[in-house]
C-alpha cells in the first residue's frame, strides 16, 4: 500500500469496527479528499459516517470536539497543516484541556489529520511543519508516521486513543519514500518493505519510537520525511549512525532515545520545521539533560531555515541529504 | 501624506445611549406591546421567521398580566410551578450576592454575577429533559440552579476547596456538571457555540432523542465561532437551540459594536438560514413559552433555531470591573424591561398566588439557606483561610493515563 492507501485502510477498519467513528473535513466525503485518503469511504459507510464540511477549520475542530465529548470518535481532516491556524483556538484551548479542566467530567477522544511538510514546491502555505505549535500544548498527543505500515497502525491507535491526537501526515511520503534527492526518479511504496501493509486491524502504540537503523557512532533523531533523508545521509557519509524515527513526538519516547545516545555518545536532530523554538530545541534539551555525561560532542540540529517556506528555492530550504551529511560531519568531528 | 479631503467616506463608531454623568436613555429602543406576536408553526423557516426576529415576544404586560397567543401557548402553568421558577431566580440572585461579598472579603479571587438575567436560564432549563446538554458561558449559573445542582458543589467551585468537583483547576464560575446538562465552561469566548452544534450532530447521528443548547453573549457574537456555530447548524440542521443573550454590554463595550449595522442579533441568525426569534428576556413567561416552543421544534427534527434574549446586564461585568466608568450609574433602573423577579412577582400577585409579604419571607428564607451552605463550604477553605489542595492533582487528568514526562514532573514535585 501507499501511505494514502494505508491511511484510508486505517479509517476503513475503524469505521467498520466502531460505529462511533465519523470522518469529516473539506472535500473528504463524495470526492474522497484532495489526496484521495478517504476515497470510497462515504460510498461504503454512508453520509452519516463520512461527510464534507464548510471551509471553516475552527468549525471542523469545534464540531469534532462537541461530537467527541458526546461520545463519538471523530477523525477530522484539515486539508493542509498550514491551514490549521483558524482551528488553533479550538485545538489548544478546548480539545487539549477539556479532560483536565472538567476533572474528567468531559473528555475529547478525537483525531485531527493534517498533511504536513514540504519538498513538493508547496510554497508558503502548502509546506509548513507546525508540530512545535502542538507539542507545546499540554493535553495533546502529536504523531507523525514515516511509512505506510506505521501510518495505518498509528492512525488506528490515534482514533482509539481516549485523548486528542494531532496526526501529521508528511505528504511528500504519501506516494513513496523520499530521501531529499529531488533529481532521482521517485520510487513508489511497492518497492519498500514498509509498503507491505496488512488489510486487517493492527495498532502501533503511541509514545513508542522505532529504531530504523542500528549503529554505534551517532544517534540521529528524525521523523517524517527526514527519516529517509537521514538514511540517505548515513549511506553517503558511511558513518555508522543509529537512526531513530520518533513516530510520536508527544509523549516522547525518551527511553529509546536515552539508550541510543548513551551507547553512541553523539546526537544529531533533523527536522523540516524552522529552527528557532522548533521541536528540535526540545529534543536537544531532553538529550542534554538525560545524557550529558555520555555526550562526546555538542548536539547539532539540521532544520529548515528561520524563514517562511519559499517556492523557487525549495531545495535550498528543505534540509536534504547534503546538509544532513554536513551535520553528521560536524557531530563526528567534535 | 496628502492633505485630508473635507468630503469623502468617514467611519462610524457606535456609541451607547449614555455615558457616566449623563441621563440613562433607552428611548430609541422599540419595545413592542406584550402579546403582539403570534406563535409560529414549529417547522417555520428562516424567511418566515422575520417578524419574530425583528419584533419581540413578550407575554407579561405592565400590569403583570399574561396576554396574547404566547400566554395561551405557555398554557396553564400552575402557581406552584411559577413559584418554583421564582425561587430559583431568587436563589440565583442570593448566590450572586453572597459570592460577590465573598470576593470583596478576599475569600475567592473572582466572581461574575448574572443579575437581571436570571429568568433566561431558570425558565429555559425547565423545558429541557435529562440528557439534554447546555453549552453555557460563564453567565448561565441560573441553568445550574434550576437543574438542582447542589449548592455545595456550586460554591465549592467558587472557593476552589475540597467541595470543588474540579479540584481547584478552574477559575471561579467555570463550572462543569455533565449530569446536570452543563458543559464545561471555558474562558475562551464563542468556542462552545460550535461545540454545541457538534454535540447535537452526535445526538442526531446516534438518534438518542436528546438536544443541545448553545449560549453566547452579545459581545461574543463577534467571535469566529459564532459564525461557525450558525453556519454548521444551518448546514447539518442538528437538534440545537442557539441562544444569544443580549445584555447590551460586553464589559465596557456597548452592544452596537458587535451588532454593527444589523437590526437585531436574531435577524443576523436568519441570514444563515436559521429561523430566529427575539424575546423579552426579563419576562419569565415569555422565556417559558419560547423555550418550550424551541425545544419542541428541535426535538421534533425541524432543525435548529436561534433565540435572542433581550435583557440588561445590571451588575458589573465581573468583580474586576467598575461599570460607573463607562455607563450611567442608574442605567439599570431605567431599563424598560424591568427586573425579571419583580415582574414575575407582580404577575403572581395579580393572579392572587403571591404577596409582598410572602415574597419578603421567601427571600429571607433563601438568603438564609444560601448563607448556611456558604458557611459550611467556607469551613473547608477559602483564599483567606486556605486548606491545602493536593499539588499532584495538577498533573492528573491532563491525559487519561499519565505519560512518562508527567510522571517525571510529578517526581520533581516531590509528591
Amino acid at each position: 500500500m501507499t501511505m494514502i492507501e494505508a491511511l484510508r485502510s486505517a479509517m476503513d477498519v475503524m469505521l467498520a469496527r466502531d460505529e462511533r467513528v465519523v470522518i469529516f473535513g473539506e472535500d473528504v466525503g463524495y470526492f474522497g479528499g484532495v489526496f484521495r485518503c478517504t476515497q470510497g469511504l462515504q460510498k461504503k459507510y454512508g453520509e452519516e459516517r463520512v461527510f464534507d464540511t464548510p471551509i471553516n477549520e475552527s468549525a471542523i475542530a469545534g464540531m469534532a470536539i462537541g461530537m467527541a465529548a458526546q461520545g463519538m470518535r471523530p477523525c477530522a481532516e484539515i486539508q493542509f497543516a498550514d491551514y490549521m491556524y483558524p482551528a488553533y483556538d479550538q485545538i489548544t484551548q478546548e480539545a487539549a484541556r477539556i479532560r483536565h479542566r472538567s476533572n474528567g467530567d468531559f473528555t475529547c477522544p478525537l483525531t485531527i489529520r493534517m498533511p504536513t511538510g514540504g519538498g513538493i514546491y508547496g510554497g508558503q502555505t502548502h509546506s509548513q511543519s507546525p508540530e512545535a505549535l502542538f507539542t507545546h500544548v499540554a493535553g495533546l498527543k502529536v504523531v507523525q508516521p514515516s511509512t505506510p505500515y506505521d501510518a495505518k497502525g498509528l492512525l488506528i491507535a490515534s482514533i482509539e486513543d481516549p485523548d486528542p491526537v494531532i496526526f501529521l501526515e508528511p505528504k511528500r511520503l504519501y506516494n513513496g519514500p523520499f530521501d531529499g534527492d529531488h533529481t532521482a526518479t521517485s520510487q513508489g511504496w511497492a518497492q519498500h518493505p514498509a509498503g507491505d501493509v496488512p488489510e486487517e486491524y493492527y495498532r502501533i502504540d503511541l509514545g513508542k519510537a522505532s529504531v530504523r537503523r542500528e549503529g554505534a557512532a551517532l544517534t540521529i533523531l528524525a521523523y517524517g520525511t527526514m527519516v529517509f533523508v537521514a538514511e540517505r545521509a548515513v549511506r553517503d557519509t558511511g558513518v555508522d549512525a543509529e537512526i531513530i524515527d520518533l513516530r510520536t513526538l508527544l509523549p516522547l519516547d525518551l527511553e529509546t532515545i536515552r539508550a541510543s545516545v548513551e551507547k553512541t555518545g553523539r546526537c544529531l536532530v533533523l527536522h523540516e520545521a524552522t529552527r528557532t523554538s522548533g521541536f528540535g530545541g526540545e529534543l536537544i534539551a531532553e538529550v542534554q539533560e538525560a545524557c550529558f555525561w555520555h555526550l562526546e560532542a555538542p548536539i547539532v540540529r539540521v532544520t529548515g531555515w528561520d524563514a517562511p517556506y519559499p517556492h523557487a528555492q525549495e531545495w535550498d530550504y528543505f534540509p536534504g541529504p547534503k546538509r544532513a551529511a554536513r551535520g553528521i560531519a560536524r557531530v563526528m568531528e567534535a | 501624506m496628502s492633505e485630508k479631503q473635507q468630503d469623502g467616506p468617514r467611519l462610524t463608531f457606535p456609541h451607547p445611549p449614555a455615558r457616566p454623568g449623563e441621563r440613562a436613555d433607552f428611548s430609541s429602543l422599540d419595545i413592542p406591546e406584550a402579546g403582539a406576536l403570534d406563535v409560529p408553526p414549529p417547522e417555520i423557516d428562516s424567511i418566515a421567521s422575520r417578524p419574530y426576529a425583528n419584533g419581540m415576544i413578550r407575554v407579561l404586560n405592565d400590569a403583570g398580566e399574561a396576554v396574547g397567543p404566547w400566554a395561551d401557548y405557555v398554557g396553564q402553568v400552575s402557581d406552584e410551578a411559577l413559584l418554583d421558577g421564582m425561587r430559583d431566580m431568587m436563589r440565583t440572585r442570593a448566590i450572586d450576592t453572597r459570592m460577590l461579598n465573598a470576593q470583596r472579603q478576599g475569600k475567592t479571587s473572582f466572581y461574575l454575577q448574572c443579575t437581571g438575567e436570571e429568568a433566561i436560564g431558570v425558565g429555559f432549563q425547565r423545558q429541557l429533559q435529562a440528557g439534554d446538554m447546555n453549552f453555557p458561558t460563564y453567565r448561565q449559573q441560573s441553568l445550574l440552579v434550576a437543574a438542582g445542582y447542589p449548592l455545595e458543589a456550586l460554591m465549592g467551585q467558587i472557593y476552589s476547596n475540597d467541595f470543588d468537583p474540579l479540584q481547584g483547576r478552574q477559575l471561579p464560575i467555570m463550572h462543569s456538571a455533565r449530569d446536570y446538562g452543563y458543559f464545561s465552561v471555558s474562558g475562551n469566548l464563542g468556542t462552545q457555540y460550535v461545540q454545541a452544534v457538534g454535540w447535537a450532530m452526535a445526538n442526531a447521528l446516534t438518534r438518542n432523542g436528546q438536544i443541545a443548547a448553545g449560549w453566547i453573549g452579545d459581545g461574543a457574537t463577534a467571535s469566529n465561532d459564532y459564525h461557525s456555530g450558525l453556519l454548521t447548524a444551518s448546514t447539518y440542521r442538528p437538534p440545537v437551540i442557539l441562544n444569544i443573550v443580549n445584555n447590551q454590554w460586553a464589559i465596557s463595550t456597548y452592544t452596537g459594536e458587535a451588532l454593527g449595522g444589523a437590526r437585531t442579533y436574531a435577524s443576523r441568525a436568519r441570514g444563515y438560514g436559521i429561523p430566529a426569534l427575539r424575546v423579552d428576556g426579563n419576562d419569565y413567561l415569555a422565556v417559558l413559552g419560547v423555550a418550550k416552543w424551541a425545544v419542541a421544534r428541535v426535538r421534533a427534527g425541524h432543525g435548529p433555531v436561534a433565540i435572542e434574549w433581550f435583557t440588561y446586564r445590571v451588575a458589573a461585568h465581573s468583580t474586576s470591573d467598575d461599570p460607573s466608568a463607562y455607563r450611567p450609574k442608574d442605567e439599570a433602573r431605567s431599563w424598560p424591561l424591568g427586573d425579571p423577579i419583580e415582574r414575575l412577582k407582580t404577575h403572581l400577585i395579580a393572579r392572587g398566588a403571591w404577596s409582598e409579604e410572602r415574597h419578603a419571607q421567601t427571600e429571607a428564607q433563601i438568603t438564609d439557606e444560601v448563607r448556611t451552605v456558604q458557611k459550611e463550604v467556607e469551613s473547608h477553605g477559602t483564599l483567606v483561610d486556605p486548606q491545602p489542595m493536593s499539588s499532584a492533582s495538577i498533573l492528573k487528568g491532563v491525559y487519561a493515563e499519565m505519560p512518562p514526562h508527567l510522571i517525571r514532573q510529578r517526581q520533581d514535585m516531590g509528591v
